[in-house]
């Protein structure tokens, strides 16, 4: 194992390769098209020759004498006929014809411009500047030269240089071929390459017309042998052989003396080949294809793109120590474990050094071997390799773990089995923010999934309709500590994108505390042990009694969760926002008041625990650590577990059974509406609809029908939930924020309502007319998408187009808006990647250049901060006066217009839209990610 | 390019320029333990530099400039910028 740097690398040049060069480091000159012989032998001076690398197991290189993956393999080359102009570089010689006499090959530009230009070069390496800012000063140097139109050193009047893409040059018109323009830029001389961005040195602008071609490694070209026993050649390999075989025609030709209009074809046709070789996607000229029309993979091809070298294989690469499965949900573990399966850790290795300290415990996971049985039904790690102080790796198998067991010693290493509490990575795709990887601590488990605590799937952004998950285990105590202080799971519980949590109860777990807390209920001993059979104490406390029995309150078992001393007053999320705010006499039980660790008044819902908005977590995770956040946490979703365990809690369509005469009057009110717009209709017709100011009268009418329609469904939406009270389940997870909104609700009992696409009523399909059903131009609500029905009545085939007409919008904007951000998101972290926090304060890139003298300006983690700013003075406030009425009022107050809540007032709609989602790919299953 | 009338440093949502003498940019790069070239930089041919030509005379690239301006987290924040020739960036 090598550690440590052994080489650094001090710079990289790039350059053009000379064709001397390629003749002196190619191993063969490569002359004929043919590849195998009749025997299946490569043929001497093919594409295949053997000095040209080995792909054959057992066979010998000819020119280094090494076996397969000892050569690396060497390069060939093929001397073109006619020199052809290499497709990556027409642009550099198009600047360079441009900017340099025809004749005398002088830069155009007399010596006064020229020095100035380089004085220009010399004030940007005092000043700084990387090779975008070099490239764009040659660029101007080019363009200020190309200006003049006559020589200053000559005289010559020039012509006007013009590129026919993809690679022939014109000269006022009449074609210049790479012979010519090779002639023009030998003429250059060096000391005019300069201030054009070329070092002479190592670049001789003529090399950009070639003259040689090298031909890679077969290593990088192998050929693979089908199971028939044929011959499949890479696509480089097929490019090549048309070269060759253009190349010889047009040898034989020319020498042959054929008419000029021949060999200028074939001359046309070996840079066609040439430069498809290079980029099979040149713009301008059609791709060569396979035999099958399966454009050709060619150079540029194999580096280009997602798939391509660089983003594929070197800033991307697979893994060894990771593993990925589905994923399943465990609420007995903590927030920051995640369950493994036992087959997963007998793979998966973590490489432990043989010490004095530690020998004995190797010793017995040696012997266990590496797939031992469990013991006592208990899961023991075992170990897979041994590492010899000489670095040799000994597979343990199970006749050999004694043995090596025995020979065990001080300064081996040994890749020991995963374990319970190693620090491993835990990651989804898609990987948008830092909380897509976390650390959690391993729990080897029975069964085939990765089970994690639920509260962990909003960071994520997992569910379990079949997504799965990647891990990877940490290899070194540094990469371990640094995981265990910077990216444990506890550590991300407050986010840095609007500084409140992004880790908290979710679902049955809000359902659960609300059902515990709201209006205080009373729970006798054996329910009371029951919800807090899970949950860590030591000691009830004092029971209420009430005729003798002793009952445990709801709000004294939340209290149990609550870190000592804690101190908190909001409204809970089934608050009304009344008008008077009765506070603790809410008739909602909506006020919480938390003192001396103790709730006091109000219901336990979203807005205390849950995740995005929780206010008790956020304070506690601020005030109190991240450990004792994932502790509470721990707590109370299993307090919340128990609680809603001892009530049951279920939900199914009878949840929206509302009363016949509800329905009645439902249906009457949407009669009055669908009347409604049809006077508004006619009013329009007869022209007496009033026009709205900066409205035209086709405008005012939608207006006035979207109005109408839409206060018909909140109506029928109030009627209905008239109906659904607090006692009903769905209207609990609705009004707590567990799932669900009272939205879904009334469409499901009172009224579906307006259909819209673009934010307008439907009107697309057939003439005039959204279906042939109606009369053309109809108005009127039902022929423009308004669906009467609720969710729970059915909905008529009319109605049921047009809710897919809605529907589809939904679809394709989430489709449209995920590919685009993505993209959004890839370039920003390229721009940002690289950019670093010194110790200063200051935000500076690679090269040590600073890019914002105080991080955020205000130097202030996003978070540790609260809401974004950077201290909370309302809590201080209220700390300080305690529960002086009068400042928690002017609290209150702030908070409403505070810049903070306009913020999360915004995460919240996001929030809403991400709930909406799941609805459409929920039957998706496999097809998650 | 026809000169404006217009004076951008006049203008509401233009953050102040000034330019530092050379001896407050040096203290400006010793309070920063830097040299010149890690500043950010701002073109020469800038509005804003252009202006204030009028006024300090000729600002050769290389002088150290001062921007005083709102910030959403900050309030109000300073910011330092090297003046450079114009064929640079961009």
């Amino acid at each position: 194992m090598m550690r440590g740097v052994s080489k650094r690398i001090g710079s990289i040049k790039f350059s053009a390769l000379s064709p001397d060069e390629i003749r002196k480091m190619s191993a063969t000159k490569v002359i004929t098209a043919d590849t195998y012989d009749d025997d299946g032998f490569p043929i001497d001076m093919g594409l295949m020759d053997p000095h040209l690398g080995v792909i054959e197991p057992g066979l010998r290189c000819k020119t280094c004498g090494n076996k397969v993956d000892e050569c690396p393999g060497h390069f060939g080359h093929i001397d073109l006929a006619m020199p052809v102009i290499h497709v990556g570089l027409v642009k550099e010689i198009k600047k360079l014809l441009q900017s340099t006499c025809k004749t005398c090959g002088k830069l155009l530009m007399t010596k006064e411009e020229a020095q100035r230009k380089a004085q220009e070069w010399e004030l940007m390496d005092d000043l700084g500047g990387d090779a975008i800012d070099y490239r764009l000063l040659a660029k101007g140097t080019a363009k200020d030269a190309s200006k003049n139109t006559t020589c200053p050193h000559c005289g010559q009047e020039q012509g006007k240089i013009t590129l026919d893409k993809p690679t022939t040059f014109r000269e006022d018109g009449h074609k210049l071929t790479p012979k010519e323009v090779r002639e023009r830029l030998e003429r250059i001389p060096d000391e005019d390459l300069p201030p054009l961005g070329i070092d002479p040195n190592s670049c001789r602008p003529e090399w950009m017309v070639l003259t040689a071609l090298a031909v890679p490694p077969v290593t990088v070209r192998p050929s693979i042998t089908l199971e028939s026993g044929d011959r499949s050649e890479d696509d480089l390999t097929h490019k090549l052989v048309d070269v060759l075989r253009i190349n010889q025609r047009l040898r034989e030709n020319r020498d042959a003396g054929a008419p000029q209009l021949i060999v200028e074809d074939l001359w046309e046709l070996l840079q066609y080949h040439v430069t498809t070789y290079f980029d099979n996607q040149t713009s301008g000229i059609p791709p060569a294809r396979h035999r099958s029309g399966r454009p050709l993979k060619t150079l540029v091809q194999r580096l280009k793109g997602k798939e391509g070298r660089f983003r594929s294989n070197l800033s991307g690469k697979r893994v060894n120590f990771s593993a990925r499965t589905v994923i399943s949900p465990d609420p007995s573990l903590s927030i920051n474990e995640v369950g493994v399966p036992y087959e997963a850790a007998r793979e998966l290795t973590v490489p432990v050094h043989v010490t004095k300290a530690n020998i004995e415990v190797l010793k017995a996971m040696v012997k266990r071997g590496s797939n031992p049985p469990l013991e006592d039904g208990r899961y023991a790690p075992g170990v897979n390799y041994v590492i010899r102080s000489d670095g040799r790796r000994m597979k343990v198998t199970d006749r050999n773990a004694e043995m090596i067991a025995d020979g065990l010693e001080i300064g081996y290493v040994v890749e020991r089995h995963l374990m319970d509490k190693d620090v491993v990575l835990f990651n989804r795709q898609p990987s948008l923010h830092r909380m897509s990887m976390m650390a959690h601590t391993v729990r080897v488990m029975p069964w085939k999934t990765f089970r994690f605590n639920l509260c962990v799937c909003p960071p994520y952004n997992a569910d379990f309709d079949g997504d799965e998950m990647n891990l990877h285990v940490l290899q070194s105590d540094e990469a371990r500590a640094e995981a265990m202080i910077l990216m444990r799971v506890q550590e991300h519980i407050l986010s840095p994108r609007f500084g409140g949590p992004v880790i908290g109860a979710i679902h049955d777990h809000i359902t659960g505390t609300f059902l515990l807390t709201h209006k205080d209920p009373k729970f006798d001993k054996q329910e009371t042990l029951s919800i807090l059979s899970k949950v860590k104490h030591d000691h009830l406390p004092e029971p209420v009694v009430v005729d003798g029995k002793e009952y445990w309150t709801g709000h004294q078992l939340f209290s149990m969760v609550l870190p000592k001393g804690f101190h908190s007053t909001f409204k809970a999320s089934i608050c009304r926002n009344c008008a008077v705010c009765k506070k603790e006499e809410c008739d909602l039980d909506a006020y919480v008041k938390i003192r001396e660790g103790k709730l006091i008044t109000g219901t336990i819902d979203e807005k205390a625990i849950g995740s995005f908005k929780g206010k008790i977590l956020d304070k506690i995770t601020r005030d109190y650590g991240a450990d004792a956040a994932r502790e509470f946490l721990d707590n109370v979703t299993k307090l919340a577990i128990g609680a809603i365990m001892v009530r049951g809690f279920t939900t199914g369509i009878d949840d929206e059974d509302i009363p016949e005469e509800a329905t009645r009057q439902i249906n009457e009110m949407l009669k009055d509406s669908v009347r409604k717009v049809s006077e508004y209709v006619q009013a329009y017709r007869d022209g007496t609809l009033e026009q709205r100011p900066g409205r035209s009268l086709e405008e005012t009418l939608e207006v006035e029908v979207m109005k109408t329609l839409g206060s018909a469904r909140d109506e029928a939406g109030q009627i209905a939930g008239r109906h659904l009270g607090m006692e009903n389940s769905a209207v609990i997870m609705a009004r707590s924020g567990a799932r669900g909104s009272m939205l879904n609700l009334s469409q499901m009992a009172g009224c579906i309502g307006q259909q819209a696409v673009r934010g307008e009523r439907l009107s697309r399909g057939y003439w005039n007319r959204t279906l042939p059903h109606f009369k053309k131009g109809d108005l009127g609500a039902q022929a423009k998408g308004f669906v009467q029905n609720s969710y729970k009545s059915g909905l008529t085939p009319t109605e049921f187009f047009f809710h897919s007409m809605g529907g589809r919008e939904g679809l394709v904007d989430t489709a449209v808006r995920t590919s685009r951000s993505g993209y959004m998101q890839r370039r920003l972290i390229n721009a940002l990647e690289d950019l670093k926090l010194k110790q200063d304060g200051t935000v500076r890139n690679t090269a040590d250049m600073i890019v914002q003298l105080q991080y955020g300006e205000d130097g202030v983690d996003p978070c540790r901060s609260v809401q974004g700013d950077a201290v909370d003075i309302d809590d201080i406030l209220a700390e300080v006066l305690g529960d002086d009425a009068e400042a928690l009022a002017r609290l209150e107050e702030k908070k409403v217009a505070g810049y903070a809540t306009m913020e999360k007032d915004l995460m919240e709609t996001i929030e809403e839209e991400e709930v909406e989602e799941p609805e459409y790919d929920a039957g998706g299953g496999g097809g998650e990610d | 390019m026809v000169e404006s009338d217009l004076h951008v440093l006049e203008h509401d949502l233009v953050p102040e320029h000034t330019l530092l003498s050379e001896q407050e940019a040096e203290k400006v790069l010793a309070k920063f333990k830097i040299t010149k070239d890690q500043l950010p930089k701002i073109r020469k041919d800038d509005a804003c530099i252009r202006i204030l030509e009028r006024i300090e005379g000729p600002i050769n690239p290389g002088r150290v400039i001062q921007i005083r301006r709102k910030s959403d987290t900050a309030e109000e924040f300073i910011v330092y910028r090297l003046v450079i020739s114009k064929e640079l960036k961009g």
